[in-house]
């Protein structure tokens, strides 16, 4: 579908890299951001030129064992001989490559290079430490006519293993320019309309999204989602194709809506398809973000503010914030200088549990029983995320905890209590 | 005797058990189980129908994604997720895989749980042909996504080639490609990585494998963004469902267990004060509440020898016939039918206390009097409601469970609260008066009770009276006019000044209108009401039959309190352990006390932390104190009391450590730290 940019940046290198007869290069590194069409041109190159190849994803075959049983059972599929392809275990490379030697030597493909593509292979990382280094050489382990390409979205520096290993060819895709990605999207324009009608409207989607995506696919799916809106004048009959600025004056404020609500899946596609629809605004719609509000059971409430107090205040001034006769402090010693910065700024802190079941008794008014439903009740807040247990101690040692939440959700809490903080 | 008597509480509870669980389908989140499924219906044939046209074309392909806000009370949540994946296997898809986060710890385990989940459901719909199923079990099936997309092929070819017979009926309620339904239970506990790969992968196989995703979340929607980057989100079609608050849930449990004349087992008002407590200050669970509600039936039944004559009003007559003498005489000694006797005339007093046959005759009219009564009380709770529900501030509490606790309390007339909301319901305006009133005559009819056609006769008088005012009102509004005009035309200001005086003082002389005349009745006559209906249930007769009210059993069950159980245990072993030698006064320690004991008591004088030397010491002190008198034994084992104690002392010691009360201090050798302050 895409004319794609980067074959014709590197055509001339690609072409000398694929090698039909002749032993080519072991192993080959493409890197590049984010749909910068690293997937897309090495699968159009090797379909088109009908290349021998594997193509893998390695995020989705996760283990070692899944990932070359995997590439072994594509292999299979490329033997000419229609007997059901018995089931692969192939649980150690040693196994691989003995089970890799039979395959190719099976087939008539002995003399064609075959090509193992890993994508995603920044996932080989994860797996055992000799899986990447064997991927590497792996034309020198089986002594075949073979090309591992690895496809990554980052540099191979952060790939290189401590010990050293082979180098592949390394080759970088660099990022669509704004010009390049104009171009690819303006080809696939929608059949009812001129191919200069949407490249205005890819312009203006342009102007309005580049400075926050450059990914080609989500752009391609803003577009799509758009489009109608685009439409919307000519539809009426209240502008024609040419019209751009009334146009743009219809679409523009609609893209600055989409910018902060469907790019950030506020909403969602659909939801905003049957807006735009209906023709509402999209105030109408609460975000994600709107229902932050969490309804919490009494004694929780308190608990949660008592570890927001644990873990910002110091230790030291508890006494004097929680005492009634807390005695003087002199306030030139009191705080300290490296406590001047906004404990906000430097993140919550761990506090064990004793303190926090001092903070809360002193915060909630009548007396408050340990009772095993306040302790439980700490144990679901930190199921829900709101508290974190620091360091996996035993429970009988002492635990540890950090509040995670932030100002702006104990604040909606406490205005929930109707207790304001400042005032006591 | 007794298995009647469990007989009869089994019935009530699988009674209540029932209606609970008939109320969750049917009330509680039928509004969101209605949108979740239109919205899973949707998500994937929008995409089957227009595949050719261009948006879809151009369009991303995301997977459908609907985020559930269910609120914090989790435990509450397995029932929902239940009945979704209920209603779901009813009309959507048969498959459906719910996912824990702790069998979740990586993408390995989630594939092997979805897979596993999946393959049995399979098995589940067609149990005759399971030959294919074995087989596909037996071979050690590759957990990855293609083994999952070569599974649904031949799973929908099936059902597809299968020729029409009586297995076709189950499928065809599912379309011809049924979308697989994942549900993350706990979205909150799933770590970043395990989710991203999932997502990352379905998604390049949304096209094979139509997959709808459901995030239970407990907290709220933000924690979508808070655990999946921008690149992974981007390929979710994120839609919000939000399940009702779980206070809403709890006021329609209440209104449909408790104030209700169906069951003959009631809640006393502390007990019920214990639950709702624990619901609105600890855990927010409805589940929970009900089990709780279950455990009262439990220990009334079992703890009150009475509880039999606790039964629908048919067969209250049978059981009260069949009544022993034993019985009887308990029915005697309870307080609310001792304090009848003694409202009663000599002659009759007699009879009730001596005569068995009498006093069962009257037993079953007072239990009938206790049913009606109960009749009664519903329904002009609810009335009472409906005018306190509406007053600014709410003096009697906006929720009917509040009112319910007040009025189960004391005599609720004689509270401020009350007199503060009869002051505001004089202050109501007309059109609000009036529909509470129309609300009031709808209950009272609705009511099972026929007491009631005074008192709707009545208001309906009322209400006809207020539309006869509205005729009234236009006249009189006439009147006012002519006084303002004549205001207009004096322009002297001191005949302005005393006209205005005349005003004033007439008004403030001026009999009531018509309408506030007839407020004070409407008024009035409710407070009647009140009085004569809403008496607490304490005051009546034999209330302890029907009426669970021992708050402290209960609170004893529910709100387990670990740490001053074990507090007590060990500085007051004469608490549990029953033996008179461990009495003591005070603070002071007796040497007859299990060793623990003591080392706890002596534990307890420490700061921070503990040196052992010196704990010792005070242990054996204590130890050797009450020997002292015969001295003469004492001196003669001196040598093997040296020797023993320090082994006695430390298995308490870590037992105590075992019992997280202390432990090993690296800070100082020699000492422990302590974990525990204060008393306990």
């Amino acid at each position: 579908r895409d004319n794609n940019y980067n074959i014709k940046l590197q055509r001339s290198s690609f072409m000398c890299m694929l090698q039909r007869q002749q032993f080519s290069l072991p192993s080959i590194f493409i890197y590049g951001h984010t749909s910068s069409g690293k997937t897309y041109v090495m699968q159009t190159l090797l379909t088109t030129l009908q290349l021998p190849h594997v193509f893998v994803n390695c995020v989705e075959y996760f283990t070692s064992r899944l990932l070359l049983e995997e590439i072994l059972i594509q292999l299979q599929s490329y033997s000419s001989d229609t007997e059901q392809a018995s089931p692969v275990h192939c649980d150690t490379f040693n196994d691989f490559v003995r089970l890799f030697k039979q395959a190719v030597a099976s087939r008539e493909l002995q003399d064609q290079t075959l090509y193992i593509v890993l994508d995603r292979a920044e996932q080989l990382r994860e797996m055992e430490a000799n899986i990447l280094p064997a991927f590497l050489r792996l034309q020198e382990l089986t002594d075949r006519n073979v090309t591992v390409v690895l496809l990554s979205e980052i540099v191979w520096e952060l790939f290189r293993p401590n010990v050293g290993c082979f180098e592949p060819f390394t080759m970088y895709f660099p990022d669509y320019s704004i010009g390049h990605l104009q171009k690819i999207l303006s080809q696939n324009h929608p059949p009812e309309y001129s191919a200069d009608f949407y490249s205005a409207y890819i312009n203006i989607l342009l102007g309005v999204f580049y400075m926050v995506c450059r990914d080609l696919k989500e752009l391609r799916h803003l577009a799509a989602l758009n489009f109608s809106k685009y439409c919307e004048p000519v539809v009426r009959g209240e502008a024609n194709e040419r019209d751009t600025r009334k146009l743009w004056k219809n679409i523009e404020p609609h893209l600055k809506k989409a910018m902060q609500t469907v790019y950030l899946r506020e909403i969602s596609s659909s939801q905003w398809e049957r807006l735009q629809h209906d023709g509402g605004e999209p105030g109408q719609l609460k975000g994600l973000s709107a229902h932050s509000h969490v309804e919490l059971p009494y004694y929780s409430k308190f608990l949660l503010i008592a570890a927001y107090l644990a873990s910002y205040n110091p230790v030291r001034t508890d006494k004097r914030f929680f005492l009634k006769h807390h005695g003087k402090i002199r306030k030139t010693n009191f705080m300290k200088k490296h406590e001047k910065t906004s404990n906000h700024l430097l993140g919550p802190k761990p506090f064990p549990l004793d303190r926090l079941l001092a903070i809360l008794y002193s915060i909630v008014d009548n007396r408050v029983a340990p009772t095993a439903n306040i302790f439980s009740q700490i144990t679901s807040l930190v199921t829900l995320q709101l508290l974190s247990m620091v360091g996996q101690n035993d429970q009988l040692d002492g635990p540890r905890y950090k509040c995670t939440v932030s100002l702006d959700f104990i604040r909606a809490i406490l205005f929930s209590l109707m207790w304001d903080f400042r005032g006591t | 005797s007794h298995l009647d008597l469990s007989g009869k509480c089994l019935q009530v509870f699988c009674k209540l058990r029932r209606k609970n669980r008939n109320s969750h389908e049917h009330y509680l989140n039928k509004q969101l189980l209605d949108n979740l499924l239109s919205f899973l219906s949707r998500s994937h044939s929008e995409f089957q129908e227009k595949t050719t046209e261009w948006t879809c074309k151009m369009k991303f392909r995301e997977i459908p994604t609907a985020a559930l806000v269910l609120g914090v009370n989790v435990t509450d949540h397995d029932l929902t997720f239940r009945g979704l994946s209920d209603v779901l296997q009813d009309s959507i898809t048969p498959y459906i895989a719910l996912l824990e986060a702790k069998d979740c710890p990586g993408i390995k385990n989630l594939m092997q749980k979805l897979m596993g989940q999946l393959m049995n459901c399979d098995i589940d719909v067609d149990t005759l042909e399971d030959e294919d199923c074995v087989q596909v079990s037996q071979n050690r099936i590759r957990c990855s996504m293609s083994s999952l997309i070569s599974w649904y092929e031949s799973v929908t070819k099936k059902t597809d080639s299968e020729t029409p017979s009586k297995k076709r009926s189950s499928s065809s309620r599912h379309w011809k490609s049924p979308p697989v339904v994942v549900i993350f239970k706990d979205m909150e506990s799933f770590t970043t990585k395990v989710l991203q790969d999932f997502i990352v992968i379905s998604s390049q196989h949304i096209l094979e494998l139509p997959l709808v995703l459901i995030f239970g979340i407990a907290t709220s929607p933000m924690i979508i963004h808070r655990l999946l980057p921008h690149s992974v989100s981007s390929l979710l079609c994120i839609e919000l469902f939000q399940s009702i608050s779980c206070k809403e849930h709890l006021s329609t449990i209440i209104d449909k267990l408790l104030l209700t004349s169906r069951f003959p087992f009631k809640l006393g008002e502390k007990v019920l004060q214990v639950l709702i407590n624990i619901f609105l200050y600890h855990d927010f669970s409805v589940q929970n509440f009900i089990k709780g509600f279950q455990l009262c039936i439990v220990e009334h039944f079992y703890s009150q020898p009475l509880s039999v004559l606790c039964c629908q009003l048919v067969d209250v007559k049978k059981r009260v016939i069949s009544l022993s003498h034993e019985q009887c005489e308990n029915i005697r000694r309870l307080p609310s039918f001792r304090r009848y006797v003694e409202k009663q005339e000599a002659g009759k007093q007699i009879a009730l206390l001596t005569n068995d046959t009498f006093l069962k005759e009257d037993t079953e009219s007072l239990l009938k009097d206790l049913h009606v009564y109960h009749e009664n009380y519903v329904s002009i709770l609810r009335c009472l409601h409906v005018f306190t529900s509406s007053l600014p501030k709410y003096p009697l509490g906006k929720q009917i469970r509040e009112l319910h606790c007040a009025c189960l309390e004391n005599r609720v007339w004689e509270t401020e609260e009350y007199e503060s909301s009869l002051q505001l319901a004089r202050m109501l305006n007309k059109t609000d008066l009036v529909t509470m009133l129309q609300q009031c005559v709808e209950i009272l009819t609705s009511s099972s009770g026929k007491q009631f056609d005074k008192t709707v006769e009545k208001l309906k008088e009322f209400l006809t009276q207020f539309q006869n005012l509205e005729a009234e009102a236009s006249q009189e509004r006439d009147v006012s006019v002519l006084s303002q005009k004549e205001l207009q035309k004096k322009t002297d200001l001191y005949h302005l000044q005393k006209t205005l005086l005349e005003l004033k003082e007439s008004r403030r002389s001026k009999k009531l209108t018509k309408f506030e005349v007839l407020r004070f009745e409407v008024v009035d006559y409710m407070d009647s009401l009140v009085r004569k209906y809403l008496v607490p249930a304490d005051d009546r007769t034999l209330h302890e039959i029907v009426y669970f009210n021992a708050a402290n059993v209960l609170r004893g069950h529910l709100n387990a309190a670990p740490r001053t159980a074990l507090h007590t245990a060990l500085n007051n072993p004469h608490w549990y352990l029953k033996n008179q030698a461990l009495k003591c006064d005070g603070g002071s320690i007796s040497n007859k006390a299990p060793d623990i004991c003591i080392v706890y008591k002596l534990h307890l004088e420490c700061g921070r932390l503990i040196n052992l030397v010196d704990w010792l010491e005070a242990f054996s002190t204590v130890v050797t104190a009450a020997e002292e008198p015969n001295a003469v034994a004492a001196s003669s084992d001196q040598m093997d009391d040296i020797i023993q104690y320090p082994f006695s002392f430390l298995s308490t010691v870590s037992e105590l450590e075992l019992l997280g009360f202390i432990k090993p201090s690296k800070q100082k050798t020699d000492h422990v730290a302590r974990l525990t302050w204060g008393g306990c």
